[in-house]
């Protein structure tokens, strides 16, 4: 293997240029057979004097990627040589910066964390809702493409729940980037998305105040001092974090996996809509505990049991979002009242699931700038009103139920947009009125029901159809 | 490769069907070919059929006993034992009397229970009994039965060996730097509470294993096993799955 190098040619592709050289691969162009997709070669360091994981980092890879359906958020695996004689991925180069080509910029202003971090969420949750967890997640294995969208890169330490995990039990330390690794990591767990989340978070502490959450431990007894101590609130170090961000960063870096974000897709949400985000404690957080409560916590450690794993897709954990779409100035009563109803059956059915109350008003283009109604906050405030006056017999805790008021002129299309952007499971839409022998679904309900990528629900109240 | 199929026709018809719709092109019967069911002649003579055309076939416990063999089993399988017994003709007999314990072939072995004793019909049911049969086996691959549900054993990179409890229609890629042990599951009792019936397809060229799940005519099955006035249990083993 030692002859490896550029101009080389194995099993008919040619290396280009040497991209990166590694401690577990090397990584090289591929300028030879010319294809639809621009190609790279990475080649796993084995043989006398390498570590074992290098090998089966190499397997990992190439079955978590060998089971990726093809996606904009991970590169597509096109070929791969016998780990015997020939051992090499050939897998789709990925045109792009690396987060890691911002870190010299860090702190980054709060927009652009936004963008970042929400582009980084809707990668991930694209991961996990394929049943695979990165467990690898650093600004290194993070590209993104000229138009936003982030893929991960450097599957070599996932796990994918329904294949075999090569890495579960033969390594005896926690492998990974010690830097970002979840506490669950720490303890050798291995399946649960929420570890990518914790990682997430470390990532956007990161961007935010220019330090790492936990330092770099050096040590196994310093890489378990995360299960106990909590890192210096972000806006202790870099003021201009604002609360919502920093509520943010802290619910993915809690130590029970249970009292972090369900899903990524909820982080993607609550970095596009920050006046949403649901303020706790954590939001307000000055200082780390005192070393009272840092004493008992390190007890508590000790005995510290990780959450259990959530179960795989079949059975669906990824939180669900249903949206509710309600017509600005409905005053359909018993309309209004059969889309709570529906709304109920559908939290009843899914205890995880979470609702967006949505509605769509003309641009502000279209406003005369009188009164009220006439201003677009006016206007903007009033729906939201409307919303939550809609909503509050639901009784349902904030981070379960989000308010949405779209502006756009035509509904229809900003709904199907709002359902596609935000992966939407389900959509719950008033029947439009008929007013004759017409049968087909009309105006912006019979548009939604054409073009949404989900289920739609058509509600209508008894006696008025 | 299908395991366990306990003279249920429907069951493993619908295996059979659906793995030619996967165009599967060689087959092996993992042994129990009969017991528990109602229709041990017609099931033998189909396995017959396609151990003619070069299928690998060989005994299991069950098998064993209608033989004669001494065997130790529950009073449902002895009473569905002395029935079966009945049944069978001179031909099916000569057929289950010249069924081996192992078959094995290059890379892989083939065996009803455990290759380190296939004759003791051991229940793998932990990564270090799973072990000792791949050793015993000594190939890359070791396919058997006797545990009803489907489950994968594979030795690490460091020799320990691991279990992972395989999804449906997931193939699963196994490489032959490794060493696997599939219990393929029961195509003709499944007890882990789904009444469809286990197979499991090898892909040798690409080293993928993919484990199914079939539906099959259950209702059927447990009818005739009621009608042949077997034990009520077994007729409501195969509606219920467990």
């Amino acid at each position: 293997m030692t002859s490896i190098g550029p101009g080389c040619e194995i099993d008919g592709f040619r290396l280009g240029e040497l991209i990166h050289a590694g401690s577990m691969a090397s990584v090289y162009h591929l300028i030879g057979p010319r294809g639809p997709l621009p190609l790279i070669m990475k080649i796993p360091r084995l043989g006398p004097g390498e570590r074992a994981v290098n090998v089966i980092s190499f397997e990992v890879c190439r079955m978590v990627l060998g089971a990726l359906a093809q996606g904009p958020h991970h590169p597509t695996l096109v070929a791969y040589g016998d780990v015997e004689s020939t051992p090499y991925l050939v897998i789709q180069y990925i045109e792009g910066a690396r987060l890691s080509d911002y870190l010299p910029r860090v702190p980054l202003p709060p927009d652009e964390i936004r963008r970042l971090g929400s582009a980084l969420a809707i990668a991930l949750h694209d991961l996990h809702r394929q049943d695979v967890v990165h467990l690898d997640l650093k600004p290194t294995n993070i590209i993104y493409r000229a138009t936003g969208e982030a893929v991960l890169v450097d599957f070599g330490l996932a796990h994918h729940s329904h294949l075999p995990d090569l890495l579960a039990e033969e390594l005896r330390f926690p492998v990974g980037n010690w830097v970002y690794m979840s506490p669950e990591q720490v303890l050798g767990v291995r399946c649960d998305p929420r570890s990518d989340i914790f990682a997430l978070g470390g990532i956007l502490y990161e961007l935010a105040t220019g330090y790492l959450p936990f330092g770099r431990p050096r040590s196994s007894a310093e890489l378990r001092k995360r299960l106990y101590r909590e890192p210096v609130p972000p806006r202790a170090i870099a003021p201009a974090t604002p609360e919502w961000l920093q509520e943010t960063i802290l619910r993915c870096l809690e130590v029970d996996a249970r009292q972090r974000y369900a899903s990524a897709e909820q982080i993607a949400l609550d970095l596009t809509n920050p006046a949403a985000v649901a303020l706790t404690e954590r939001a307000s957080r000055r200082r780390r505990a005192g070393w009272w409560t840092l004493a008992r916590r390190r007890l508590q450690a000790l005995r510290f049991e990780p959450a259990p794993c959530p179960p795989p897709s079949r059975q669906p954990h990824v939180a669900r979002v249903a949206v509710v779409a309600i017509a600005p100035r409905e005053r359909n009563e018993a309309l209004l009242e059969a889309l709570r109803g529906a709304v109920r059956s559908v939290l009843a059915a899914d205890l995880g699931c979470r609702i967006a109350c949505v509605t769509v008003v003309p641009s502000a283009a279209a406003l005369n700038g009188e009164g009220e109604e006439g201003t677009a906050t006016g206007r903007y405030i009033k729906r939201l009103v409307e919303l939550r006056h809609w909503a509050r017999s639901l009784d349902l805790p904030e981070e379960r139920l989000t308010y949405h008021v779209l502006e756009a002129d035509r509904p229809a299309v900003a709904l199907v947009d709002y359902v596609k952007m935000n992966d939407v499971d389900q959509v719950l839409i008033g029947a439009p009125r008929s007013g004759g022998p017409v049968r087909l679904l009309t105006g912006v309900c019979g548009q939604v029901v054409a073009d949404a990528p989900c289920s739609v629900s058509v509600v209508r109240a008894r006696g008025q159809g | 490769m299908f395991a366990d199929i306990h003279s249920n026709l429907e069951a493993i018809s619908a295996c059979l069907a659906h793995a030619q719709t996967l165009r599967a092109d060689r087959f092996a019967f993992l042994g129990d070919l009969i017991g528990y069911g109602a229709d041990p002649v017609a099931v033998l003579d189909l396995i017959e059929g396609y151990a003619a055309k070069g299928a690998v076939v060989v005994l299991g416990n069950h098998d064993a006993a209608v033989l004669g063999r001494a065997a130790d089993l529950n009073p449902n399988a002895q009473a569905a034992i002395a029935w079966t017994q009945e049944q069978l003709g001179a031909t099916q007999r000569a057929f289950l009397q010249a069924l081996p314990l192992t078959v094995r072939e290059g890379n892989t072995l083939f065996v009803h229970a455990s290759a380190a004793a296939p004759e003791q019909w051991v229940y793998i049911t932990n990564p270090a009994q799973a072990d000792a049969s791949i050793q015993a086996g000594g190939t890359n691959y070791v396919f058997c039965g006797h545990v009803h549900e489907q489950q994968l054993y594979f030795r690490g990179a460091d020799g320990r060996p691991t279990s992972f409890l395989p999804v449906s229609d997931t193939p699963i890629p196994a490489t032959k730097q490794r060493q696997w042990l599939a219990i393929v599951g029961s195509a003709g009792q499944p007890r882990d509470r789904n009444n469809a019936a286990c197979y499991v397809l090898f892909d040798s060229e690409r080293e993928r294993l993919t484990f199914y799940r079939v539906p099959y005519d259950h209702r059927s099955a447990a009818m005739k096993v009621r009608a042949a006035g077997l034990p009520e249990r077994l007729a409501l083993r195969l509606e219920r799955g467990a």
